[in-house]
């Protein structure tokens, strides 16, 4: 039997009808068409299907669409308007701090949950924050100077830009 | 994969939740983070008629102090009660094994209540809460009750909880003045789990000797478990590097060691000792500061 819900996602209220095994990544993928969000191992390991709960990195294969209810989602899509770059994805491109790009909206929503808490954080803190994301192509080095370079674009009050303004 | 279907229920305070569970018992589970209940439902390894949702249920969260004891809800997220001043005050252990549960997401989501009633043998907690001598607290149709901690790990995913019986808190005694605490582990490399950890918690006396000395051990055996030999030969003891060595290399006495493809037992037993011993060094230099 299906449950009501209402979730907001990506600052847009959505009154919807869940059952009540559905994951919130499948909610998101299948039933709002947000496919950003990867699902990688489905065993909440890999990261890849990571969003925002209320601000709070979570792993969306391992999150009930139903205990979103009364809540707040921001998936990849959500980061910044459309046809613009957030900051911490322009860090990202600048950096190359991806390859095949399948971890990378993970990456950026840990980021943008592990900037908000710690503005300025040193390796270790990165390293420790992205902990639970696995990016199976970069090695991690180049991850964690677009995480770097991220905290200086937000310090200086970078605003999301136009795809290829620079 | 989805979970298997199931009928949801999100109980709106603790005498629902009692309520829905004393109604559907076995047919039920108990929802509070998810992350050791939703994995194993997809995997179809637990597949509930009934999931009684506890997000609402007010009753099971918060942290405080009072007639010195640390009373900690159930619903507390393990990042949470890693950063929490009071835990970190109190029961610098418990902390230390909550940052080092999972990653980052799990520790967002995933509940002391809920790891500890789910009791895989390489759970962080179990070690602390030994260590700490804390009580769980669970309520069922028959009213609260605690169970000591020591009697509250009974065998691998098994605990002391009846079937219609909800986990709602865990209290610490507050440690006098001179004590400290230390948790150490060697991690599965892939899941995170503790391969061994230990926790352990000293009191010194006013010469400064061992008054009494807690050592919680997991991941290494089924359940959690209490070093007794050790804990002996600690008590009335002057805590230096002899003593402690001497102390630490009899950690694995008396218990019944895992030997599976993660590793055998004699190795165990060797990670135990260093970290025992690593646990004791940094407990004293904690109850010493």
């Amino acid at each position: 039997m299906e449950v009501p819900i209402r979730v907001e996602v990506n600052g847009e209220e959505r009154r919807l009808a869940v059952e009540p095994r559905t994951l919130l990544v499948g909610l998101l993928r299948e039933q709002l068409g947000l496919t950003g969000t990867h699902v990688g191992c489905e065993t909440s390991q890999c990261g890849a299907c990571t969003v925002l709960l209320d601000g709070e990195a979570v792993k969306s294969c391992t999150v009930l669409a139903v205990q979103s209810d009364g809540r707040a989602v921001t998936t990849i899509e959500g980061i910044a308007a459309k046809g613009t770059l957030h900051p911490i994805q322009r860090a990202f491109w600048d950096e190359h701090g991806l390859q095949c790009g399948f971890c990378t909206p993970g990456m950026i929503l840990s980021t943008a949950a592990l900037l908000a808490e710690e503005p300025d954080p040193d390796e270790a803190t990165i390293r420790h924050g992205l902990d639970g994301n696995l990016c199976r192509c970069t090695g991690y080095h180049n991850i964690v100077r677009a995480v770097q370079a991220a905290s200086t674009r937000l310090a200086a009050g970078e605003a999301a830009q136009p795809i290829g303004a620079d | 994969m989805n979970p298997a279907p199931f009928t949801y229920h999100k109980a709106a305070n603790l005498d629902e939740a009692i309520g829905l569970l004393g109604t559907h018992g076995a047919d039920a589970k108990v929802l509070a983070g998810g992350h050791s209940l939703l994995p194993i439902m997809k995997l179809r390894l637990v597949e509930p008629d009934h999931l009684i949702d506890l997000s609402a249920v007010e009753e099971l969260r918060g942290i405080a102090v009072a007639d010195g004891v640390l009373r900690i809800g159930a619903l507390t997220t393990h990042h949470q009660l890693e950063r929490d001043l009071l835990v970190r005050d109190h029961a610098l252990v418990l902390a230390e094994a909550a940052g080092q549960v999972g990653d980052r997401q799990v520790r967002n989501r995933g509940t002391v209540g809920g790891a500890l009633a789910h009791a895989d043998a390489a759970a962080d907690y179990p070690a602390a809460i030994l260590a700490l001598d804390a009580t769980v607290v669970a309520r069922g149709p028959a009213g609260e009750r605690r169970i000591a901690a020591a009697e509250f790990f009974v065998d691998l995913l098994t605990t002391a909880l009846e079937p219609d019986e909800l986990l709602t808190a865990v209290e610490v005694p507050v440690l006098p003045g001179r004590a400290g605490g230390s948790y150490q582990k060697l991690a599965n490399q892939a899941s995170g789990y503790a391969l061994v950890g230990v926790a352990v918690v000293v009191v010194l006396d006013v010469a400064g000797r061992c008054a009494e000395a807690r050592v919680g051990v997991t991941g290494a055996v089924a359940s959690g478990r209490r070093a007794g030999a050790t804990e002996a030969l600690l008590r009335g003891a002057a805590l230096d590097e002899t003593a402690i060595a001497s102390a630490a290399a009899r950690v694995g006495d008396g218990l019944d060691l895992l030997d599976d493809l993660h590793a055998s037992a004699e190795y165990r037993r060797r990670v135990l000792v260093g970290l025992t011993r690593r646990a004791l060094t940094s407990a004293t230099e904690r109850a010493n500061a």
